[in-house]
């Protein structure tokens, strides 16, 4: 598994990548309310706002970590946005994209990285 | 937010705070709790089925004092206070001379003074005003060695009498002064959450012991600011800021039932408080605009600065949300916001901007959930 920045973990299942937010990312949002996912399909640039995520607190957004293609989405978290803070590494995935070169994700922080950046 | 942590003040339930794992945020120049380990929703929902127990110590305690002081008061709220019996309180607020509105804040006819709960970010303002306002005979007096806590909910009342049996007695918006442990204690039984329940002013020196006492009890939990504002959301209570400012009137904010017969009017005291012309006439006209209860048709919330069009392809906005959320006990999000006269009749369909999205959002009726106060 691979890290974000943007507190995003990367998984890659052949040459699809499944996306989904840390347990730090979803402890700091709270409870998670609603979730507002990207069609099918869509092609997305690196940096795109493609997933809205809305806490008791505040308003956030996923960005796809790599460009590619929306080929399935957790429409489970759409009614139930909770699913994100009970399983953020499981059962809470966002959406899988299809990527060209599985290469693209060697830049990311292994898991060792991610906890020394979240300290 | 350079500044930030920068000359916070602390109420003096921090420590208490911090050991039981809160999340300290800055708000209204304090460092308050905005949420406590179990969670904002949690908290929430605890407080509607149990008891949940608010720091609300950055909130100024006034007392004012002098001949005649309830008339005095009268010069610069629209509510009797005149009228309120000794032993009791009311909601009032401050207007300004343009019928707007500086703050909103309970009043207590505590016998030979009153007894003022104010808002923490308009206090300063408001002890300056009344003191500039008041004739030089009344004192304005601002507590400043207590501690005001929450205790709301179903079982606040049963908690709350082991400590202070007396409050068992108490009815909605009564106040007393009772004793324990050889302290004066200060209690309402009111709040800001659609609960029954009680606002206690405590010693400082006794505060952390009496939190302690209660937080020791089973069905009581500590609650931050966070589910403060979804539990005062759900309840319709307007957040002073968001809600409710110098530009909104009462009326406008449908604060009118906040202002008695005796001060509208043909009443034996009309008027005689600043903006009365304003206020007075949308009391016989009726506002331009009114606030309203909000119900997003979707899941996504609709929080404060969302804009509010009378239809789906409408290029300029007819109001604006003030105040929204996902409400925990709604199970669905709520808002509440300002819109044009002819928008206000419930089930009237107006549209909300999302992220560059129309969505469908209902005007309803306030408040979204019942209250529970014990009349």
């Amino acid at each position: 598994m691979k890290f974000t920045e943007e507190h995003e973990w990367l998984r890659v299942e052949g040459d699809h990548v499944v996306v989904g937010i840390t347990e730090h990312a979803a402890e700091q949002l709270g409870d998670v309310v609603f979730v507002e996912l990207p069609e099918l399909e869509t092609k997305v640039a690196k940096g795109d706002e493609i997933v809205v995520i809305e806490s008791v607190k505040a308003a956030s957004d996923i960005l796809a970590p790599v460009e590619g293609e929306i080929v399935e989405i957790n429409d489970a978290l759409v009614d139930n946005p909770a699913l994100v803070n009970e399983d953020p590494l499981g059962e809470a995935w966002f959406f899988k994209m299809k990527i060209d070169d599985a290469g693209v994700l060697d830049g990311f922080m292994d898991e060792d990285e991610y906890k020394d950046f979240i300290g | 937010m350079a500044a930030e942590g920068a000359d916070l003040n602390r109420t003096v339930l921090y420590d208490l705070h911090v050991d039981a794992g809160a999340k300290m945020v800055p708000f209204a120049g304090y460092e308050m709790p905005v949420q406590f380990p179990m969670g904002v929703m949690k908290e929430h929902l605890h407080t509607r089925a149990e008891a949940g127990l608010f720091d609300v110590s950055h909130m100024g305690q006034v007392i004012l004092r002098g001949p005649d002081v309830a008339a005095a008061l009268e010069t610069l709220v629209p509510s009797s206070v005149v009228g309120l019996k000794e032993g009791r309180q009311r909601y009032t607020m401050l207007t300004n001379d343009a019928g707007g509105i500086l703050d909103d804040f309970m009043v207590a006819n505590r016998g030979d003074h009153l007894f003022a709960v104010v808002n923490a970010a308009c206090k300063a303002d408001d002890i300056a005003h009344l003191r500039g306002r008041l004739p030089g005979a009344i004192i304005v007096e601002e507590i400043t060695n207590r501690a005001l806590i929450a205790l709301q909910g179903p079982k606040a009342a049963a908690a709350l009498a082991i400590l202070l049996p007396d409050v068992a007695a108490m009815r909605f918006m009564d106040v007393a002064v009772l004793d324990w442990m050889d302290s004066e204690i200060w209690v309402s039984r009111s709040g800001y959450t659609g609960e029954d329940g009680f606002e206690i002013s405590v010693p400082n020196a006794k505060a952390r012991a009496f939190n302690e006492a209660l937080m020791a009890m089973e069905p009581v939990a500590p609650v931050g600011l966070g589910a403060r504002d979804s539990l005062r959301l759900e309840a319709g209570l307007c957040l002073y800021g968001n809600d409710i400012d110098t530009m909104t009137s009462p009326v406008e904010a449908g604060l009118d039932w906040a202002i008695q017969k005796v001060r509208r009017a043909g009443g034996e005291r009309a008027g005689g408080f600043p903006g009365a012309e304003r206020i007075l006439r949308e009391l016989e006209e009726g506002p331009a605009r009114l606030r309203v209860g909000l119900r997003p048709e979707g899941r996504a919330p609709m929080r404060a600065g969302t804009p509010l069009f009378g239809a789906e392809d409408d290029a300029e906005p007819a109001g604006q949300v003030t105040s929204g959320a996902f409400g925990p006990s709604v199970e669905a999000p709520v808002s509440m916001g300002y819109v044009p006269s002819a928008f206000t009749a419930p089930g009237t369909r107006l549209w909300g901007e999302l992220r560059g999205k129309r969505h469908a959002v209902t005007v309803s009726e306030l408040p979204f959930r019942p209250a529970s106060y014990r009349k």
